[in-house]
């Protein structure tokens, strides 16, 4: 056997072994989206999204937790996201490179691997006590705001970084001030990259539930939120309620839940990349 | 960027105009909100009575959390909340951290749950069993020595066992290593614990050696895949029920549940008419859920108790709720 057609071999391989690596979370993905959508999909109706939360099964609904889950993530959105580019901004264009700022880089990611109860704890603390906002959507929005920062200030300064310095150069050429080149050059070049990252965040923060039962979210909940400081109750709660309770009718309602989050995180991811596709069109470099 | 924070700001406007605020028709019922935390064991009685209460009067907003009965304590003693869900007393520390930030508390039982020791339906040897076989089976002395069911009882066959039981942060767990081995916590570490029972019941279901314990109510929900056990607490083998549990010879895995009133909170009028409504509903609602209530006297005396606002708890500090009768505890107290 000579060099090539060893070579030829290992090649062959390495496919077949990235295909099966690809396949196996296909795999997994579309067996339990057929388990869910078995269960639970007959189970989705309009009562089913309109209805209070009840006892029994068939008469549960899921309406104050679909609009609590979407005034957190709202929230959350407004307030992480000039927060995270602001700050993602700040490291890349005036931070100044020296060890400081190395030590603030490499804390940021890490404060992306902290467990998300942690975050839960101090929200409460801060949030929920020392500014007293009790277990209003407010502490829950902030809490979960902390918890998706890193996530969207790293993505800010890769895609800052991304873009080609020449592009500076040019810009201060004219005669530009930074302001104006990082809000006229910079920030429009790189917005289809801090984009995705936003998605990222996101849908971590629609998925959270530990940070949210240490701050305080409840469960049962008649009414919907109107204010930022109402009390609330997320749908990833709901369902964890659901799963664990006897009636099996419950286990369905769990299922056709987590069908419309799924749905939901979809419908969101869809459209942030509706947005970044349209953007990338009209940015040429 | 402008257009993403006008669809943001626009999107949180929408949502704010959900709902508008309902003209209060009548000055005499009351509104506001009432807030309950605290155990998930008794969560469901309390969903259930909030929501009956909904029909009862629509303009008080109950709102129900399960952050666990310690939790539940914690926000209570913080006066955070109205009342606080327990499956268990409450202990002489959290009556000190009431004390201490002025929060009295009015004690009232709703129900009773009895805890299941179920086996498999394949498992055909086992037909009851001692608290003494269970204290072996489950003590911590039993890690990694008794691992076959001839061990336990000699007519049992050499087929190994296999135990699936409440994680530790939960109160059930609390309770069967309190009733059965002595101790609270007291317990051997290498079965497979989780906090969600459905968990319990698919895997004992399977599993022939296996033995499992959880709330009698998952176990009349999954009757067709699973065997009750009988135990005897000394005076013969007992298979819990409705029945065996309420009248309090099931022992000992059968144990009271309560819900703890802020005392300062009895007094707005919303909270005083939903734990009325509580009282007069529990036994219904308990036995709806699947959980066992406590007899009509029972039930009356708790209503006075209400109604007379007795603060403080029955429970000698640190004394267990293991072997007691609800209506000999609240005897005393009326005697008092």
């Amino acid at each position: 056997m000579n060099n090539a057609r060893k070579n030829e071999i290992k090649d062959n391989a390495f496919k077949v072994f990235a295909l099966v690596c690809t396949s196996v979370g296909l795999i997994v993905l579309g067996l339990l989206l057929y388990n869910i959508i078995s269960v639970g999909l007959t189970r989705i109706n309009w009562d089913f999204i309109t209805n209070l939360p009840s006892r029994r099964p068939g008469k549960a609904g899921i309406y104050t937790a679909l609009l609590g889950m979407i005034w957190v993530v709202t929230l959350t959105l407004i307030i992480s996201f000039p927060i995270g580019i602001g700050a993602g901004v700040y490291l890349e264009e005036y931070g100044k490179k020296n060890p400081f700022a190395k030590f603030i880089e490499i804390n940021i990611a890490n404060l992306a691997g902290v467990p998300s109860i942690i975050y839960g704890i101090l929200g409460l603390e801060l949030f929920g006590r020392l500014l007293a906002l009790g277990n209003s959507i407010l502490a829950a929005s902030l809490t979960l705001s902390l918890l998706v920062l890193p996530i969207v200030i790293v993505a800010t300064r890769e895609a800052v970084k991304a873009v080609p310095g020449s592009l500076r150069e040019a810009s201060y050429g004219l005669g530009a001030t930074r302001w104006q080149t990082i809000s006229r050059i910079v920030l429009p070049a790189s917005f289809g990259s801090i984009l995705t990252g936003l998605i990222l965040a996101v849908s971590r923060a629609v998925g959270e539930t530990a940070p949210l039962i240490v701050v305080g979210a409840l469960v049962y909940v008649p009414f919907a939120p109107k204010t930022p400081m109402d009390q609330f109750t997320v749908l990833p709660i709901q369902i964890f309620n659901w799963t664990s309770r006897p009636q099996s009718g419950f286990v369905v309602n769990a299922a056709a839940a987590i069908i419309i989050l799924l749905m939901f995180v979809f419908i969101l991811n869809g459209f942030a990349v509706f947005l970044r596709n349209r953007h990338n069109r009209r940015v040429k470099y | 960027m402008r257009k993403i924070f006008l669809l943001l700001t626009a999107a949180a406007f929408l949502t704010s105009c959900g709902g508008g605020q309902k003209a209060n028709k009548n000055a005499e019922q009351p509104t506001g909100v009432v807030k309950i935390d605290g155990s998930s064991t008794v969560y469901p009685i309390s969903e259930a009575v909030a929501e009956e209460f909904r029909e009862h009067q629509p303009d008080v907003n109950v709102t129900v959390g399960e952050s666990g009965t310690g939790g539940g304590f914690k926000k209570f003693s913080r006066n955070e909340i109205d009342i606080s869900d327990a499956s268990r007393p409450i202990t002489a520390e959290e009556i000190d951290a009431c004390t201490q930030a002025g929060v009295s508390f009015i004690e009232l039982p709703i129900a009773f749950d009895g805890l299941a020791v179920v086996v498999s339906k394949q498992n055909t040897f086992i037909d009851h069993l001692t608290v003494a076989e269970l204290k072996k089976l489950w003590e911590p002395a039993a890690q990694g020595t008794i691992k076959t069911w001839d061990q336990i009882r000699p007519s049992f066959p050499k087929e190994p066992v296999k135990l699936y039981g409440a994680g530790t942060a939960s109160g059930t767990y609390d309770y069967f290593t309190e009733a059965i081995c002595g101790k609270k916590g007291a317990s051997r570490g290498d079965y497979t614990a989780s906090e969600d029972d459905n968990v319990l019941v698919k895997g004992v279901s399977q599993d022939k050696g296996g033995l499992a314990y959880f709330g009698l109510a998952y176990y009349e929900q999954n009757q067709d895949k699973l065997k009750l056990i009988p135990i005897d607490g000394g005076s013969g083998p007992v298979a819990p029920s409705q029945e065996t549990v309420g009248n309090g010879t099931y022992q000992p895995l059968s144990r009271p549940i309560f819900i703890y009133i802020n005392g300062k909170s009895i007094e707005r009028k919303e909270v005083a008419e939903f734990a009325k409504f509580y009282t007069e509903k529990a036994g219904t609602l308990a036995k709806e859920i699947g959980y066992v209530p406590l007899n009509d006297d029972e039930y009356k005396l708790i209503q006075e108790r209400l109604a007379k606002k007795v603060t403080g708890t029955v429970f000698v500090k640190g004394k267990s709720t293991v072997g007691t009768k609800m209506s000999d505890l609240l005897k005393i107290e009326e005697g008092k």
